[in-house]
């Protein structure tokens, strides 16, 4: 740095590059400035003020609100998240142990079939399973959505494991079988203490993707069992009576603060999933 | 291929150790072949049926593909398609390149200017739609809050405009991926082998010049995957469209992904419905299928 500082030529290009980036940043965090902003207004406020004018009088009367609306709903995709989330890791990661280090005739090609589920865009299976659901009494059920969830999460929960345990030596699993330790000592005992970093990604994509969703939650649920994204698309989308933009964006925030603030506590392993997700094998 | 070859003797317990792994993979094997292959080839049949609010098996042909590409609504969602995910694709990997390497001149707080850029793609399209769906609000949004700035002739009602109403759905979209892509590149950035870039300055290169030329060549596998994956966010989105527009004003936002849900699961066309559904997969098998190979054959050379 210090070495560059003689050179104006170079500070000059630093600061243009420093400028773009701020003002980047700027128009990243604009967006979640105005939901914030219009949240604690009043709905005279909104209509004689702009996006970004500070609230005359900051008020909470959005926020209560929009939580008496989506509360229920707010419970609905908690019931939904953790019990998919904690069922597919649990799967992918029994899975991943037996693709990487248990390999027998077919599980190859059974990998195969996995990747390109990966890829499978819903749409094609949306019918047949809704009939599925539909005959196993589950229609209109959170549980019914926890199920879709951990089978259409399988392929990316078993693909993190796999790919995580290619890459621990075989040496270490041949001298524990030597040892006369079975399939599930070594798992436990061996696999799983060394597992922490990819278990942390796989809940946190998990966590991500089921929260988000919103084609399963409108398909496979009605009314009182409807995750909260669903919800926020009624709140938002409904023609009847004034619109209220203060609850809409308090709303908008109840459904996206809980990604945000794993995505800021464990940005880490989330950014490692993504970049897991995107370049597989 | 390392079997239990080793024990000679065989045991209950060593023959139970043998069939357990396949026992253990056996329910998911199950779960992904009927639930990923088999529904895919449902869905294939009934789009050969006269399938309407119920599932009905009367063979029909190809009656419901000849239907769907004579269905205005269908070419508006492919035409709007093709504007989205070009633009989407295009801008998110301009943006994204772009940030990613002024990111990597050793800047300060980069860890917090990574963390804004990325923040979005932590929240649900649907967060995403509400938000932008009230930025671009003719009236009071961004065409408001311009004016009252002193900007006196600013209109901003693509919202409303159906030959723009795209162009707002490509605006979040980018917000949301963006950073994504930049992320993705970073970590490219990130494994380019330092001395290569030394060198290439010591032959008097100017740095524009060698990102250009020798950097960002060097990261096309990083540049494809980016592809894949926007392409495929651009396919199935349907979570934006129904939060920002709803598909309108009338149907001219629809996408595939939104044509779908409405005729199968509201309109009662189930036939033409699991048609479109397997166009789909058409497109993703279009642009998989040549990523795949690809991957393939550059690992076998390696």
């Amino acid at each position: 740095m210090n070495s560059q500082m003689g050179k104006p030529s170079i500070s000059i290009s630093r600061v243009a590059i420093y400028a773009v980036l701020l003002l980047a940043v700027v128009v990243y965090l604009v967006p979640l400035i105005v939901m914030l902003l219009t949240s604690f207004k009043s709905p005279e406020d909104i209509s004689t003020g702009n996006l970004l004018s500070w609230p005359t009088v900051v008020t909470g009367m959005g926020w209560v609100k929009a939580w008496a609306t989506v509360d229920g709903y707010f419970w609905n995709s908690v019931k939904i998240t953790v019990p998919a989330v904690l069922i597919s890791t649990a799967i992918g990661a029994i899975n991943g142990y037996v693709l990487a280090m248990w390999r027998f005739r077919g599980s190859q090609l059974f990998f195969g079939l996995l990747l390109f589920g990966c890829f499978l865009p819903f749409q094609t299976v949306l019918l047949p399973a809704s009939f599925t659901v539909g005959k196993m009494g589950l229609a209109a059920s959170t549980t019914g959505l926890v199920f879709v969830h951990v089978v259409y999460g399988l392929a990316f929960t078993t693909l993190f494991f796999r790919n995580y345990y290619v890459s621990i030596p075989d040496a270490l699993v041949k001298a524990a079988r030597l040892d006369g330790a079975g399939f599930f000592t070594i798992f436990g005992r061996i696999i799983l203490p060394m597992s922490t970093p990819i278990i942390m990604v796989c809940l946190i994509w998990q966590f991500t993707q089921i929260w988000n969703d919103f084609l399963f939650g409108v398909v496979f649920s009605s009314g009182d069992s409807q995750p909260i994204t669903v919800a926020l698309n009624n709140l938002v989308n409904t023609s009847t009576g004034a619109k209220e933009y203060n609850v809409d964006m308090a709303a908008a925030m109840i459904a996206g603060l809980p990604t945000l603030l794993v995505y800021v506590l464990a940005g880490k392993y989330f950014l490692r999933g993504l970049t897991a997700g995107a370049v597989k094998g | 291929m390392s079997s239990v070859a080793v024990f000679s003797k065989a045991s209950p317990f060593d023959a139970l150790q043998r069939w357990l792994p396949k026992l253990v993979l056996a329910p998911s094997m199950l779960i992904v072949l009927v639930g990923f292959y088999g529904y895919i080839l449902w869905t294939f049949v009934l789009s050969f049926t006269n399938s309407t609010f119920m599932p009905s098996y009367k063979w029909a042909g190809l009656q419901q593909y000849t239907r769907l590409l004579d269905n205005d609504r269908w070419w508006v969602a492919s035409k709007n398609l093709a504007v989205f995910g070009g633009m989407f694709i295009g801008i998110s990997l301009v943006l994204g390149v772009v940030l990613a390497v002024l990111l990597d001149q050793r800047i300060r707080r980069e860890g917090f200017i990574r963390t804004v850029y990325l923040y979005p793609m932590a929240l649900s399209m649907i967060v995403t739609g509400t938000a932008w769906k009230w930025l671009l609000n003719p009236g009071l949004g961004l065409d408001k809050m311009l004016r009252d700035w002193g900007w006196e002739g600013f209109r901003l009602d693509w919202l409303v405009d159906p030959s723009r109403v795209v162009y707002c759905l490509v605006i979040a979209a980018v917000w949301q991926s963006s950073g994504f892509v930049m992320a993705l590149f970073l970590a490219g950035l990130r494994g380019v082998d330092q001395s290569i870039i030394r060198a290439a300055q010591i032959d008097g290169a100017s740095l524009p010049t060698i990102y250009l030329r020798v950097v960002l060549p060097s990261l096309r596998p990083v540049f494809f995957s980016a592809v894949m994956i926007l392409a495929h966010i651009a396919i199935k989105s349907f979570d934006l469209v129904a939060a920002m527009t709803a598909g309108g004003p009338g149907y001219s936002s629809d996408l595939p992904a939104m044509f779908m849900y409405s005729f199968t699961f509201s309109r009662g066309q189930m036939g033409m419905g699991s048609a479109s559904a397997i166009l789909m997969l058409g497109a993703i098998l279009a642009i998989l299928v040549p990523y795949l190979y690809s991957e393939l054959r550059t690992k076998r050379h390696e």
